[in-house]
Order: C-alpha cells, then structure tokens, then sequence
C-alpha cells in the first residue's frame, strides 16, 4: 500500500475533507500514519497488534506514544470507510480520518492498561461511550496511548511501561497525564487525539507540546468506559493541531448518555458553528490569582503579548479576580485522591487483571495492589484514604467540597463581569524528564488548570508561541487557558480560533528549529 | 430487684422483585447459574457506571408511603467503603446522611395471654442499597473454614436492596416476629418483593440488649444469621437471657455482632466491635440527586392498595376467624380471596380454603402461589361444589389438588368430572352399604348402642371407605344411627 509521508502533515479536517472527496482513501492515511508510527514511536510493528517496546529497549528518540496499536482493526476500520464512500454513503467531516486514544478508555477486545501493571492483561468486553461515538463518525482509532498511571500525574513518567517524549525535545515531557496522546498528535503519528482531563491532564500536555486542547464542561462528554480516577471532575476531550480540528473531534464526542447518570441531558454547545464569530466587543477577563501564579518570565511575557493581541482583534479585557482561586490546587489534591481512593478499591486481583496470590483473600487483596500499584498512586489512595477517614473527613475532604463550591461561586460571580476567563495554561514550559522529583513541585502544574475542573466549566488550552525555560531550553510551546460558563463550550473553542488567528502558531516543530535535543 | 426489660430494634433487608437490577440491565431471577446475570457494571468492570432504576426508587417510595414514612425531597446516594470479595466494587452504594424515607411507623398485632394487643414499633429510616454477590467456598466443608479456594457468584450484585431500620420500641419476641410478619405482609400486598426469608429476599437482623425499666438503653449486641420469623424469636429469646444471666453474675456486655445457631439455639460471637469499621462514607459522585416532588409523592399515594391491617379488619368484619385473615395476608392470597367472594363464595369459606388447604398443599409442594394457576374462580366454584353437595369435603380436598396439580389449567368441575368424583347421592345405595356396615361391625355396634358416641366415628369411617370417599358424613351418621336405632 502507498503512503505519502506528506500526509501525517495534514489536518483532521483536511484529511476528511479528502477523503470525503475522494482525493485519498481512507486506507492511504491510516497506512500513511502507520507508517510515522513505525519509524518513531518504538513499537514493534508486526502482525495484528503492535506493542510497545519495554521501556528499557526504546531508542533515545523514541517517542513511546502508543502503549498498543491496533493495526488490523485500525485497516478493517478504515477499508469499512471507504466501502461506505464507494457505496455512495455520506461521510461525516472525520471519517476516515486516524486517532490516538488514551488508554484509560475501554475498547471492546483491545487491552486496556490505564498506564499500571495492575491492569496487565484486561481486555475490556465494551466499548466505552466516547469510543462508539468515534467509531460512528468513521474515525479510525489507531491505537492506545501511553500516560501517567491511572491518570495521576503531569508528565506522563509516572506510567509504569515508562515515560513519553516531547516531539519538541525528546529528552522533555509532554506533559500529562494524557501524555501519550498529545505526543502523538504534536509527532504527526496521528492529526487527532483523545485524552482525559481530571484537573489538567488535556490542557496542560496541549500546552507542553504545542496542540489545541479541550476539557468539555463536566457531563458535556460521557465517561461510560472511562476509567475512574476522579469521578466529578473526570472528562475527556480533544487534542488537534488547530481548533477547527479540536471542535469537530469535541462535537463527535459530546452528547447526552443514558449509561452516564451525570452526562448532560441537554443538547451540547454547537462548537464548530461558533467558530468564525470572532472576538469582537467580547469582554475577556484575565485571572489575576492564575496570571501571578509562579509563571516563568518566559511564559509570562508570551501570554503578554497573546493578551495584547486579542485586545487588538477587538476583545475588551480587564483584570478579574477568583479570590478562592489560590486554594484549588489544595483542594483538587484532597477531592480528587478521596474520590481515586474509592474508585481505585475494585482492583484487588479478584475480577480481572493482576493477582498475586496468598493465603487469604485480604492478604491476596493486599499483596495484588502493593505490587500492582505504583508510588504515586499508592501515595494518593493513601492521601485519599485519610482525608476521607472518620476523625478527619470534616477537616479535609467536606472542607475541600466547600472550598469547591467557593470556587464555583467565584467563577459565576466573574461570569457576570465578562465572557470568558483567561490565563496561561501552565506555568512554564515542558521540563526535563526526571527534572521534577518532589510530587508537591509536580502538582504546581496544574495550579490555573484545576480551577476549572473544580467549577466543573469548559476550558480550552491554544498554543500561543514558543518560550525558553531561561535555562538554555530553545523554543517550546506555551498554551493560553480560556474559561467559559458551564455549557458554553462554543465560546472557548470560538475564542480559541480568534487567538489562533491573530498569533498565527505553527504546531510543526521543525518549523522552530526545535524537535531535536538541547 | 425489678424484672429485666429486653430492648429490640429491628434491621430489615428487602431485595425488591424489580425485572432489573439498581444500576444496570441485568435480570435479577433468583437461582440462575453462576455469573450469568451479570454485566460490566454489576461485575465492577473498570470503567463501568451506574445509573440507578427508576422502578426501584418509585417501589422504595412507595413502601415508605405505605409505612406512614416521610419522603425526602432531595437525597442522594453514598458510598459505603470497605473490601470484601463478593462486593464487586469494594464499595457498597448505600445512602447515608439523608435516607428516601424517615420517620416510619408499623403497627402489629400481638397475641398476649390470650388477647390481641397493639404494639406500636417506629421506623427510623428506609434507605435504598445494592446486594452483594455471594461467595461460595469450595471444598470439603462447604465452609470458608477448610475450603480449598472460593468462588464469587455475582448474579445478586446491585440487586436492589431496601434497609429498613426500627427504633428500639420492641420489648418482647413475640412484637419482633409480628413485626417481620407484617412488614413482609405489607410489601408483598404492594407487589414490590416476594419477601421470601428462605430466599434472602427479606432478611432481619436484631440489635439486643436488656435493662432495668426506666433505665437507660444497655449495650447492644447485633444478632445476625437469622433464618426464619421463628428463629427471629429464638434468638431474641436465647440472646435476652444470656445478657440477663451476664449481668446478674456481675459481668458486663460486650458490644459485639453474634451469630445465631439454630441448631444448637445459641448465639456465638462472630466479631467485636471495639475496632469499628471506617466506612469512609461520601457522596457517590457517579450518581446526581434523587429529588422527590410533593406531586410525585401524591402520585405514588394515589398507588397505594389496601394496606394488610384495613384489610384484615375488613376480613374480620367478613366473618373470617383472625387467625385465617393472618394466614391469607401474609401468604399474600388478600386479591385472591377478594375475587373468590367476587365470584360468589362467602368470604369465611373461601378464607378457610385459602389459609387451611391451599396454604399447607403450597408449602408442602414448594410451589409459589404465583405459579399455581389458581384463580378466585376456581376457589368460588369449590365453596359452591361443597355448599351444594355435589363433592363431599373429602373429595373437594382431592379436587382442590387436582387444580393446582395442572397449574389451574382447568377448573374444580373440570377436575371432579374428568377424576370421577361426585358426592353419592343415591339413598338406597347408601343405605345399602349402611347396611352392610352395620353388620360387619357387631362390636362397634353394640358399643354405639351402650351410649359409646366416639364408636359412631369409626362406622362413619368404613362407610367413607366403602364408597371411595363420596359419601355424605353427615348423611351417613343420620343413616348409621337409624339403622342401629340409637
């Protein structure tokens, strides 16, 4: 089958608009992609699925995006689409079009391992919701994609099949914990990607490697299939290359669930339609708690000019304060590991994945997760554990659900004043692997990302130019966070596209001299 | 010294009889093959979600209802945290700070030195749970103790549960059982569990203690594993003199949960609970709010049926003897016997029929009346049968079996004619074999003769036998008596 390498260069929506014409099949893409993958990622690229090479067989350059591709699959979805085409059949805008999954969404018959050796060997029997709705728009998944264990972490090194690198310097991270799939999209092995954002874990990679990323408003995007970690601020989203892209992969995923008692009843924002509308006379509040919170000048000076850009495009913007803002992250890191500490009670080696046997059921239960589980997710069921425990749950998690509520209040009371709410997405820029040892250091990541997931309102993360770190790193992405109320998603992605317009980013990294190590 | 008062509250679970389960599709038949009802989310797949059953929630308010219970406007459901094999999840959604219902109130009937009296027990709160699956050791034992390894049947996972939790007004065994009864009474008048404690699908647990009167509450002790209305008794009983007998040689009562023999009559310590288990209660966060209106609560008001205690004041009304109305409410046989008088029996004879013979023929066959095919017609058409002579009651016995031996595929008549049984009306043939009784029997004779009334019995008996039951006692006792000239 030919493959023009040329193709991985090219966008969702281009790819589908070719392949909806006919110019392509949907076959030359995936073979095109499959190809990308073969030659970076570091998987052996035999038979009907591809695995992942042992961390300690990868190459140095290596991007170890994928856990698991699932080639044959992959070809009979995208033979399947061009059948269709063939036959006639309208095709929706992504068919045919491939996609990196985060492995922390089931996939009937391919295993799923949430980035932990706990679930070594579980092949989930269905699909997750977001996974069907993929397959109904003729979206052709790839494969599973590597990110920090179940969920927990900002950098993807806390997967336990080892870490992924940064297309923009492989000896960075991407970010996390949807690591793998946004190293994916950024390496052109796949123009699209799906991860999960628990308070963080789409925007900032998004911002790390220099893609759109977006985190639904909590019930816009059903987690059926999705496995927990934090169950009321687990969402899952799009990563692309550019907005338009990210919006139509947010449109296939969102929608009302009957098997996700918290998913949105209501129709969803229509986020493509509001992409054109501009900036004009919108009121942009900057987050004043968020902009000073410990930013790199780099990155500072960046988000700067970004501001500077939508004023001049038109936005009015003012400074907006979130006074409860500055105890999210406190309040994420008790909310979320009391929630993981439940949810992640079901694996005990008794249904499925790891078991290390003993004599009784307790010391097998025992034996199983000490083993199964890595430090950090151990360090958080244990944090989670005691902030729920009798003696302390007032003092800890009921204090941080108050915390919570404050927030939200904070965000309604800003959403009265402007559109929407901005701020860099993270900090400073991707960091070295193994840089960031000291987990308190690593959970300042997500210091302007958790307060939206807290609110439980959409947030966008748009690449806005390269910094340095200040210490030599060269030019990496640096992403701007734009905030909307509950449901209005179509703001963020309409807002989005107006930055993306006025700074004009390109996501290639060979186009900044970067992708290389420094 | 003044007398001991023992002190009861009641802890009672509910599988509803709901098509699925609480948070998925799957059936909830009881007795299936092992892990066949079950689904991602019953069996705790990762990533699995519950969405809780509609039926459920309308049949736990409508039981609340029922019990003169307060329906919460707003709940939600908990997390009960804590790791047990057969817990699919390792956590159990429960409710906790805001139960469905609360405030309750049940009042039961009890039989003291020979009167009824009425007792009065409150209900703290109905809360809607999940079942468990169950652990099945296997080994020589059957047992855990000694077992080679387990196996974990899920089919009961997230079967919906109602926990229902007394306050501690029972003073005596006797209130305890009547209190069962009527609560499994109750529920199965509304329909929403078969209530069936051989099943599992009513379960009672007893919160024990004993003090001086007018003292406060002394420490408790749960006893669990109880079996049947009547071990429930036992246990109370057995449970009440041990801490009396404790108490009295100086001891003190450790607060603990005990299992109860039935065998031996014993309770036993199955834990202590100095070390209490943290639950780590929290809001399911995969679940939103119930929210109850006040039109939704008038709504499921507006469902209630007769409730068994005006049904059993009416029954009563009717002429049917207390005991019998019992029988029928808590068999569940009320709308049976409401369509038999419908079809023209006299409520006191159907009543008979449906406590004495249909009763003891169901439990005997371990059939379910449910399944038993027999109509309010059929019954009607016995009562008739009899009260018209044209089956002898020995015959409408035999009758009686013959229909529900076909699952009511056919009628009383249908049977009596199809099996040859008709009372015999013919005198002279009667008379005939009076007759021949009479002088087979010289002894028994003479002894009828002598003013020995019982020996008539004993004629009546040959007579019935000589002619295959169809004959008329009362009918033969006025012939035998002529004939002998008593």
């Amino acid at each position: 089958m030919s493959a023009d390498p040329a193709l991985t260069r090219l966008g969702a929506a281009a790819l589908g608009a070719a392949v909806g014409a006919g110019e392509v099949t949907a076959r030359e893409v995936l073979e095109a992609h499959l190809d990308a993958i073969a030659a970076r990622d570091g998987v052996v690229a035999d038979g009907d699925v591809w695995h992942a090479r042992d961390a300690a067989d990868l190459g140095p350059d290596d991007l170890h995006a994928f856990l698991v591709v699932t080639a044959a699959r992959a070809r009979d979805a995208a033979d399947a689409v061009d059948r269709r085409r063939a036959a006639g059949e309208a095709l929706g805008p992504l068919a045919g079009v491939p996609l990196a999954l985060k492995d922390v969404l089931t996939m009937r018959g391919a295993p799923t391992t949430c980035g932990s050796r706990m679930l070594e060997g579980w092949v989930p029997p269905y699909d997750a919701t977001v996974t069907e709705r993929l397959a109904a728009a003729g979206i052709v998944v790839l494969g599973k994609t590597n990110m920090d264990e179940f969920a927990m972490g900002s950098s993807t090194e806390n997967s336990a099949y080892g870490p992924t690198r940064n297309p923009w310097d492989p000896d960075r991270v991407p970010g996390g914990s949807s690591g793998g799939s946004a190293a994916a999209v950024a390496g052109g092995l796949a123009p699209l990607g799906v991860g999960t954002d628990t308070g963080g874990s789409i925007r900032q990679p998004a911002a790390f490697t220099g893609l759109v990323g977006g985190k639904p408003t909590y019930g816009a995007v059903s987690r059926y299939g999705l496995v927990a970690f934090a169950s009321s601020l687990d969402q899952a989203g799009p990563f692309a290359r550019d907005v338009t892209d990210a919006a139509l992969l947010h449109a296939v995923m969102a929608g009302p669930d009957p098997r996700d008692a918290t998913s949105d009843p209501t129709d969803p924002a229509d986020v493509v339609a509001a992409l054109g509308r501009g900036v004009e006379g919108l009121r942009v509040g900057v987050v004043e708690e968020l902009e000073e919170a410990g930013c790199e000048p780099g990155v500072r000076a960046v988000f700067l000019a970004a501001v500077a850009a939508l004023e001049a495009a038109g936005a009015t913007v003012e400074r907006v304060s979130l006074p409860h803002a500055g105890y999210g992250l406190p309040a994420y890191y008790l909310v979320a590991p009391a929630e993981a500490s439940s949810n992640l009670a079901r694996f005990d080696g008794v249904r499925y994945g790891r078991r290390v046997d003993a004599a009784t059921a307790e010391a097998m239960n025992a034996a199983t997760r000490g083993e199964g589980f890595g430090p950090e997710v151990r360090r958080r069921i244990m944090i989670g554990t005691h902030a729920l425990s009798s003696g302390y749950v007032d003092a800890y998690y009921l204090q941080a659900a108050r915390v919570r509520t404050l927030i939200a209040r904070d965000f309604a009371t800003a959403f009265d004043r402007v559109d929407v709410l901005i701020s860099p997405t993270a900090p400073g820029v991707a960091f070295r692997i193994g840089a960031v040892a000291d987990p308190l250091a690593m959970y300042r990541n997500d210091v302007a990302t958790v307060p939206a997931s807290l609110a439980g309102v959409p947030a966008v993360s748009v690449p806005i130019g390269t910094a340095d770190d200040g210490a030599g790193s060269g030019p990496l992405p640096v992403g701007l966070q734009i905030m909307a109320p509950l449901r209005a998603d179509d703001r963020c992605y309409r807002v989005a596209r107006a930055v993306e317009a006025v700074v004009g980013f390109d996501p290639d990294p060979a186009a900044h001299g970067a992708g290389v190590r420094r | 010294m003044s007398a001991w008062e023992t002190v009861v509250g009641l802890e009672v679970h509910v599988e509803l009889s709901t098509a699925t389960k609480m948070w998925c599709g799957c059936p909830t038949t009881f007795g299936d093959a092992p892990n066949t009802n079950v689904c991602p989310v019953c069996s705790g797949q990762p990533g699995a979600l519950p969405v809780p059953n509609a039926r459920a929630v309308h049949d736990a308010t409508l039981l609340g209802l029922a019990l003169g219970g307060t329906i919460a406007p707003r709940c939600r459901f908990h997390r009960k945290n804590y790791f047990y094999p057969d817990l699919a999840k390792n956590y159990q959604i429960s409710q906790y700070d805001v139960p469905l219902v609360s405030d309750g109130v049940l009042e039961v009937e009890v039989e003291r030195d020979g009167e009824l009296v009425l007792e009065t027990v409150r209900i703290e709160r109905l809360h809607m749970e999940e079942d468990t699956g169950k652990s099945l050791h296997l080994g020589a034992t059957g047992r855990l103790h000694g077992a080679d390894r387990s196996a974990i049947d899920y089919n009961r996972s997230g079967v919906p549960l109602l926990e229902i939790v007394s306050r501690p007004d029972v003073r005596d065994p006797e209130t305890a059982q009547a209190y069962l009864r009527e609560l499994q009474a109750i529920v199965r008048t509304l329909g929403v569990s078969d209530a069936r404690m051989e099943e599992g699908s009513i379960r009672c647990d007893a919160n024990v203690s004993v003090r001086r009167p007018g003292e406060p509450l002394g420490t408790r002790c749960e006893i669990k594993n109880l079996n049947s209305v009547r071990s429930l008794g036992r246990a109370i009983a057995h449970e009440a003199a041990r801490q009396i007998a404790v108490l009295e040689d100086g001891g003190s009562i450790v607060m603990e949960t005990r299992h109860w023999d039935e065998d031996a009559g014993v309770t036993r310590t199955l834990r202590r609970k100095e070390t209490v288990t943290d639950y780590r209660y929290f809001p399911d966060p995969d679940l939103v709010e119930v929210t109850t209106s006040p039109r939704r609560v008038a709504e499921v008001r507006a469902e209630l049926p007769e409730l068994p205690a005006a049904a059993r004041a009416r029954l009563v009304a009717a002429g049917v003897p207390r005991a019998q109305a019992a029988t029928v409410l808590g068999g569940g046989m009320l709308a049976l016997l409401d369509a038999a008088v419908a079809a023209g029996a006299p409520a006191p004879a159907a009543a008979n029929w449906l406590a004495g013979e249909v009763t003891g023929w169901l439990a005997a066959e371990g059939v379910a009346l449910a399944d038993a095919g027999l109509t309010g017609t059929h019954v009607a058409e016995l009562v008739a049968m009899v009260e018209e002579g044209a089956v002898s009651a020995t015959q409408a016995k035999q009758v009686l079996a013959g229909v529900l031996e076909d699952r009511g595929a056919a009628g009383p008549r249908a049977v009596a004619e199809a099996r040859g049984l008709s009372q015999l009306r013919d005198e002279g043939e009667l008379a005939r074999v009076v007759a021949e009784v009479v002088a087979a029997n010289p002894d028994a004779v003479a002894a009828v003769r002598d003013g020995n009334d019982r020996a008539i019995g004993a004629l009546v008996g040959q007579v019935m036998r000589a002619t295959g039951g169809s004959a008329d006692p009362r009918r033969t006792n006025e012939l035998l008596r002529a004939a002998i000239g008593s």
